[in-house]
């Protein structure tokens, strides 16, 4: 037999190499991970801080850059006033910085190329489907897709240029943005809450009964999203849902 | 690795460090999280089966379990997305008491938890049995709610929450040690707290 392999941890440091802000509360970190490796669409990586007494807070982000992206993986961090790790990368993370990553990870909301997919995500909820839509693009893929993204205002549309970029290729991407704190700004879109006349109409632009649905955001809109996908007849078996806790 | 300029933190209280397991930050709330949309289950429709293998052993409907004896167990639950909440109020039926009703002895020394979403998790029989788990059908005194499992849940208090399945309906002795839904995806397979074994790849 061969030597085992030395126990390696499943912790490594990983370099921010790009900082661009998003929107006024969400900010991207490009992160080089030391150990380079391959995610599916949909996966999410656990971060590491330290402090010098050794204390840790760890917190998980969803993926948002493509696998196809290149080795540096994109995290969308949203600013949570009261949180513990957030205020740190918008406050003091710079460029150059190292950060210890485990992933990826996560086997369920992940991107499975099975025929019609209906995807729903509320503010940063839209971060891992944003890996996916991005997957689907620069893998050419011809399976149909229809993005409903609920945000609070037009500002606060995390890759609005890109989506509506995206949405403009005509080639089987379908963008649906409702607002729910100010009208609706494009011929197509939305100005209220997701419901189920919504997202009938979300089902309506793809060609046939979506094979899969992927609901992710605050636990609030995925309970509601949820129920309104169920009111418009998409069955609850084909509906994978990740929630951020509260 | 120290983190340049992570300093604060939230770091709990010194007199609860004890109870909160490594990797863990205390949460006041009490977040929901699931793998697809919450079942509404009506207690007319709730049953709840004991199985060996793909054997009934014995089928309880919401009255028959609701007459079974209930005890309390108020406990510190740790969620694998690393929140921890303490003194959580659970009241329900004591897994050695849906044995004792059955007339059994644990068959076999593993289980899966069944649910009615599809959902399952595997706990070894040892760890649901002698004070150490039970079906709960009440939170704070009161039913718990759809996004929190109800009409009744697993508590599995020891282990990471996922163990703990929502919307139970079931449980199922197994000869080996069989995957659930999450353990097929990634999670460990016993998710103890204390030795931090999130995923497949934690010792």
């Amino acid at each position: 037999m061969s030597a085992e392999p030395s126990p390696q941890s499943p912790w490594q440091a990983a370099t921010i190499t790009r900082i661009e802000k998003r929107t006024p509360r969400v900010t991207s970190f490009w992160f080089q991970p030391s150990r380079p490796f391959a995610h599916l669409a949909g996966q999410h990586v656990d971060i590491r801080l330290t402090a010098p007494d050794g204390y840790q807070a760890r917190r998980s982000y969803s993926i948002a850059s493509a696998p196809e992206a290149g080795a540096a993986v994109e995290l969308a961090i949203e600013r949570l006033d009261d949180g513990e790790v957030s205020p740190f990368f918008h406050d003091v993370a710079a460029v150059g910085d190292e950060i210890e990553l485990r992933g990826p990870l996560g086997g369920h909301f992940i991107w499975e190329d099975s025929g019609p997919i209906l995807l729903v995500g509320g503010g940063s909820g839209v971060v891992p489907l944003m890996a996916m839509v991005r997957h689907r693009t620069l893998r050419n893929m011809a399976v149909p897709v229809a993005l409903v993204f609920s945000a609070r205002i037009w500002d606060e549309v995390i890759f609005r240029d890109e989506l509506i970029g995206l949405d403009d290729r005509l080639d089987g991407f379908n963008l649906v943005l409702t607002l729910t704190r100010e009208p609706a700004r494009r011929p197509s879109d939305y100005s209220r809450r997701v419901d189920a006349r919504m997202m009938a109409q979300a089902v309506e632009r793809l060609p046939k009964a979506p094979r899969l649905a992927y609901v992710c955001g605050s636990n609030a809109f995925v309970s509601a999203a949820a129920d309104a996908l169920i009111g418009a007849g998409v069955p609850a078996e084909i509906i994978r849902t990740e929630r951020y806790g509260v | 690795m120290v983190t340049r300029g992570f300093f604060s933190g939230r770091r709990p209280p010194s007199d609860t460090d004890a109870r909160i397991p490594p990797g863990q930050y205390l949460e006041q709330g009490f977040p929901v999280l699931s793998a697809g949309p919450t079942p509404r289950v009506r207690t007319e429709d709730w049953s709840f089966t004991l199985k060996q293998g793909s054997k009934p052993i014995k089928k309880w409907n919401w009255a028959e379990f609701n007459a079974l004896p209930q005890s309390k167990m108020t406990r510190d639950i740790h969620c694998v997305t690393a929140w921890t909440k303490f003194n959580t109020p659970w009241q329900g039926v004591m897994i050695d008491d849906i044995l004792a009703d059955a007339g059994i002895e644990p068959p076999t020394a593993y289980t899966l938890a069944l649910s009615f979403d599809g959902y399952s998790t595997n706990v070894p029989t040892k760890d649901l049995v002698t004070g150490k788990a039970m079906v709960a059908l009440l939170y704070e005194g009161k039913p718990i709610t759809p996004d929190h499992g109800g009409p009744a849940r697993l508590l599995v208090p020891h282990l990471y929450f996922w163990k703990s399945a929502k919307w139970v309906n079931g449980l199922q002795f197994t000869e080996r040690d069989e995957p659930g839904f999450w353990e097929l995806r990634g999670y460990h397979m016993y998710g103890d707290p204390w030795r931090e074994q999130r995923y497949s790849s934690d010792p």
